[in-house]
């Protein structure tokens, strides 16, 4: 990783609301704030990890960035151009270079297809190959991920969740993909599995120079694959920074108790623990609180927190944090 | 007389001796439980881990008998609580232990709940067949345990339907109805695996101070290896349906001695260790249940395996005290640690 100052992607101030409708006319009475002004960079060669809880807007920043969803504002640039503003032909032209896997390994391959089919069809929607040299391709493809070649004629039923996984991962780099937006990957799958799954993650993105945006909700393996990782809570973003000051100098309360309350697979270390344990739910994304989006649940809340919407600010060099109590260091001010 | 029988046997709370169960299907016969044994003392937190399709949680509802017969079936053993074989009873005696002497929680805390009733109906219905409770006591009773559990304004929101609450109170509610009975054993069956971290911390926090006040034993079922090293103080590691590895827990984690417990534990990030080593993986997948292969169920994808692993399957033997382990090859895999 030589180039990793290199912007691949910036996300300005990204926001995506969905419009609650009601009544017979269907009249917009609100919106669900699924990705509330967001922005951070990813850069080339990297693993950006994307983490938060079920209803923060994790997978549907995911989305919005290769807009199967629209963004409601905000800017979207990907190698220099704005994805929010281009469409049609140019769009497609841009996406092909931006790829995604899914959580679920059994909904996002067509059981109607085999393999062949399945891992072709972004070469045939763009007219890279025909023919023999297409089965090729699929061959190579089926290669890199760890699949014998001669399953291309089965259908996706016949594999276990971790080798549909693998499926996925060949269909999204039949493109020759510079960023990969991986959602979820392997949280439907066994331990014994995910692990796999992982390291060929890691061993394409040496091989093949990939950029992943790595979305999660298990820290421990956010922090094992990635560089840099971004918390999100309630469509927020609330701290972005490199992977050993989050984990060994985390700032936000929320990133504190969400590490703390990771159970570590070591009675030891369990017993020493003090746990911070955050009281109530999340809140609905519909009706997000006043000021601070954590404030329902942050144990050091104080007046300021219900009123005024902290800023995402810089505080030391590379480590971005939206609180209150988090004032940046007097070297990096002005 | 032999000294043996002078001294008076220990019981134990739950003594589970060769359990299997079955499923005959049209595939063929599921092989979901093999002939696992256990047993588990008063107030003892015991952990079962495994991938998904190792038998936890059939083990589990065979101990209650909540397996669905056809195509289940309980082919041999015995579930003997306090002395009692549960598995050769009525079923309106069995209908006296689920509830109030063994009780459940489940995975999904949404489908185990019934969505047409309110929450507190569904713990009064269980007050009043169980310990014979009035209806406003049971009611009172209700709004007790459910502000025990962290439910705030209880009186109130007993009145909710399920879809009312969130996912974490639903599991609250969920434990809220099992522990109205005071049972002896709680059988958690993946209780927080549908919740998010900061949820899950929360429940796991409220079940430690349950037990301390009330002193049930509980069997806690899960995949996360975490989870169980935070709260259990013995745990089984099952794989393809057999008890591969038990013993304490500080023992199995710090020194594992089948190569699948070692490669679980090392396939597992460590959060609080620095890294930039590859994982450590299993290669191959869990085997089907159909038609097991008679060797070690784990050999094909073991490292140690040897020759006479894809013959007999090893039972369990203990390498030191309390602690056990079914391979033939312990010893090699003790050096290798």
């Amino acid at each position: 990783m030589s180039e990793q100052n290199e912007v691949i992607l910036r996300v300005e101030h990204l926001k995506k609301y969905f419009p609650i409708r009601r009544g017979v006319f269907r009249q917009v009475v609100g919106a669900v704030k699924a990705v509330d002004d967001i922005s951070f960079n990813v850069y080339k060669g990297e693993t950006l990890g994307l983490v938060g809880e079920s209803g923060c807007g994790k997978t549907t920043t995911g989305r919005t960035i290769i807009r199967l969803y629209e963004p409601t504002s905000g800017h979207v640039i990907f190698q220099g151009e704005d994805l929010a503003q281009v469409s049609g032909r140019r769009l497609r032209q841009i996406r092909r270079k931006i790829q995604m896997i899914f959580q679920d390994p059994y909904a996002s391959l067509n059981p109607r297809l085999n393999v062949m089919n399945i891992v072709s069809e972004p070469l045939e929607i763009y007219n890279v190959a025909n023919g023999k040299e297409k089965k090729e391709r699929v061959a190579e493809l089926l290669h890199m991920v760890g699949l014998n070649p001669a399953l291309m004629n089965r259908y996706p039923h016949e594999f276990s969740g971790g080798q549909r996984q693998r499926i996925g991962l060949a269909r999204s780099l039949a493109l020759n993909p510079d960023l990969i937006i991986c959602d979820e990957p392997i949280s439907a799958l066994d331990v014994s599995i995910q692990a796999q799954v992982i390291n060929l993650l890691e061993e394409l993105q040496e091989k093949l120079g990939l950029t992943y945006m790595f979305i999660a909700h298990d820290l421990s393996m956010v922090r094992h694959i990635s560089r840099r990782v971004a918390v999100m809570y309630l469509g927020k973003i609330m701290e972005v920074t490199d992977r050993e000051s989050l984990y060994e100098k985390p700032l936000h309360p929320y990133t504190k108790a969400l590490l703390s309350a990771i159970p570590v697979p070591d009675p030891i270390i369990e017993e020493k623990r003090q746990r911070i344990i955050l009281e109530g739910d999340l809140p609905s994304p519909a009706n997000p609180p006043v000021g601070c989006n954590f404030n329902t649940r942050c144990p050091f809340a104080f007046d300021t927190c219900f009123h005024i919407d902290p800023e995402f600010l810089e505080v030391e060099s590379g480590h971005f944090v939206a609180c209150h109590l988090i004032k940046p260091d007097d070297k990096n001010q002005n | 007389m032999s000294v043996y029988e002078v001294q008076p046997i220990l019981e134990h709370l739950l003594e589970i001796n060769n359990l299997t169960t079955r499923f005959y299907t049209e595939d063929g016969v599921v092989n979901a439980v093999n002939g696992i044994s256990y047993t588990l003392d008063e107030g003892e937190t015991l952990g079962v881990v495994g991938e998904s399709g190792c038998g936890k949680s059939v083990h589990a509802l065979s101990v209650m008998r909540l397996i669905p017969i056809p195509p289940g079936k309980i082919e041999a053993g015995e579930v003997l609580l306090r002395g009692k074989n549960l598995l050769k009873i009525s079923e309106d005696e069995m209908r006296q232990v689920r509830g109030a002497q063994i009780a459940m929680i489940f995975q999904d805390p949404m489908t185990s709940l019934n969505p047409v009733l309110t929450v507190g109906y569904q713990i009064i219905e269980a007050l009043k067949l169980h310990q014979k409770l009035n209806e406003k006591d049971a009611r009172d009773r209700t709004a007790e345990l459910l502000s025990l559990v962290g439910i705030p304004e209880a009186a109130q929101r007993l009145n909710d339907y399920p879809h009312q609450f969130s996912g974490g109170m639903r599991q609250r509610a969920m434990i809220a109805m099992a522990l109205s009975c005071n049972p002896m054993i709680l059988i958690a069956d993946e209780p927080t695996t549908a919740l998010d971290v900061t949820i899950q911390a929360q429940i796991i926090e409220l079940v430690k101070q349950l037990r301390d006040k009330f002193g049930m034993a509980i069997i806690w079922i899960t995949h996360d290896l975490g989870v169980v090293a935070g709260l259990a103080k013995r745990v089984n590691v099952m794989y393809a349906g057999f008890l591969i590895e038990t013993g304490l827990v500080k023992m199995i984690y710090g020194n594992p001695h089948h190569p699948y417990t070692v490669g679980l534990l090392g396939s597992l990030p460590k959060i609080h260790r620095k890294r930039d080593s590859k994982l450590y993986s299993i290669h191959g997948e869990p085997p089907d249940l159909i038609g097991l292969p008679p060797g070690c169920p784990f050999a094909p994808r073991c490292s140690f395996a040897v020759e006479r692993c894809l013959q007999e399957n090893p039972k369990l033997e203990p390498i030191e005290a309390d602690h056990m382990v079914a391979c033939w090859e312990k010893e090699r895999v003790r050096k290798v640690q």
